[in-house]
């Protein structure tokens, strides 16, 4: 925000500095650990499933993306979370995977 | 004691790489250092042209790899400055013409008898980019404060630290400190916050670049410009000395006010 948007209180729209930096934080960490949009989306769509046996979420508004802090890349999950599903049937489900164990995926 | 070799690179193009190697080796020659600016980009030199030395051209750094001139032969001294030699580019010839191991055997040369060696490294990652690190005991990587050069000087750095050579160190270049103030260009410390990266120099935009290299006369053979300036105090970091960092730019002045007042 420049000095007079300051003055009068005006709401600045966001500087472009900030956004540069924004974009730059965002395409570096992508740049820096190789991983795409892709594979951004397709880890988002495995986390929901994953997430969802257990917790009801807002699936709209799962965020997932890669953040560059000073201390390395990170994984940052944003997931609104709605409520707990109801115990008895995780515990149904629980029962029933233990009567027709699945082999484990690679 | 043998020189230090010290390339200057970026990633992107455009960016300052080949004015940079032209000042700071003016600035450090001004300080009584011997100096070799080596032009490693092959095809397309311009070393020659911005240190104002290209009429001068006899020999360059392919005919001594190939061994038809005797380095001596082929280093062109500035005649302003004793201490500062410039030894130019192929023109005619590809990157290829060169290779890592007789870029380290003529920079190690060149070591004995200077105590800096400037490589101007071309743009890009390939071939010439190898050259040119190959030799180097530090690595300089200039960068405007822009997204696509950022991105571009990450790369780089990650190829650099990925080597065995120290880490690499920073020159920001073309800042502008009136639209640092507005929110509308990066600073310096947004920069060196996305590159986690040590600092050598912050130069700001200066239009005496541009008319300093229509005539071939490096701003830092004077003092006097804000560009000229600030490559002295590189070069003074170079030499060790602990120089602080300006603030760049004064507070808004009248006429930026009263501009701010009426934007948008």
């Amino acid at each position: 925000m420049d000095f007079w948007s300051r003055i009068f209180g005006r709401p600045s729209q966001k500087d472009s500095a900030d956004v540069a930096k924004q974009r730059l934080q965002l395409v570096l960490a992508q740049d820096r650990t190789n991983i795409s949009p892709e594979t951004l989306n397709l880890l988002k769509d495995e986390m929901i499933a994953v997430i969802s046996r257990r917790v009801e979420i807002d699936q709209v508004n799962v965020h997932v993306s890669m953040t560059h802090t000073p201390q390395g890349e990170r994984l940052v999950a944003n997931i609104p979370v709605i409520r707990a599903r109801a115990p008895a049937r995780a515990t149904a489900e629980r029962a029933k995977r233990t009567r027709t164990p699945r082999p484990a995926r690679a | 004691m043998p020189g230090r070799i010290i390339t200057i690179t970026s990633g992107k193009g455009g960016v300052g790489k080949t004015t940079a190697t032209a000042n700071i080796g003016v600035a450090l020659a001004r300080r009584g250092q011997r100096v070799a600016c080596v032009d490693a980009d092959i095809g397309l030199r311009n070393l020659d042209v911005v240190m104002g030395l290209e009429n001068r051209i006899v020999y360059d750094l392919v005919d001594v790899v190939e061994e038809r001139a005797r380095l001596r032969q082929a280093l062109i001294k500035d005649k302003r400055l004793p201490e500062l030699q410039l030894l130019p580019a192929a023109q005619t010839r590809e990157k290829s013409a060169v290779n890592e191991k007789q870029m380290i055997k003529l920079c190690n040369d060149l070591k004995k008898e200077f105590d800096f060696v400037l490589i101007d490294s071309p743009a890009g990652i390939e071939l010439g980019f190898k050259n040119s690190i190959a030799p180097a005991d530090q690595v300089v990587i200039v960068v405007t404060p822009e997204v696509s050069a950022v991105r571009d000087a990450d790369r780089v750095i990650g190829l650099v630290e990925a080597s065995d050579k120290p880490a690499p160190k920073l020159i920001i270049n073309r800042l502008r400190p009136a639209m640092v103030r507005r929110g509308e260009m990066m600073d310096t410390a947004d920069v060196l916050e996305v590159l986690a990266i040590e600092l050598l120099g912050i130069v700001p935009e200066d239009e005496t670049i541009i008319t300093s290299t229509n005539k071939g006369q490096p701003v830092a053979l004077e003092d006097r410009t804000a560009a000229g300036a600030a490559f002295t105090r590189i070069a003074r970091r170079l030499l060790g000395e602990d120089v602080p960092f300006p603030i760049l730019g004064d507070s808004p002045g009248l006429l930026d006010r009263f501009a701010n007042l009426f934007r948008r």
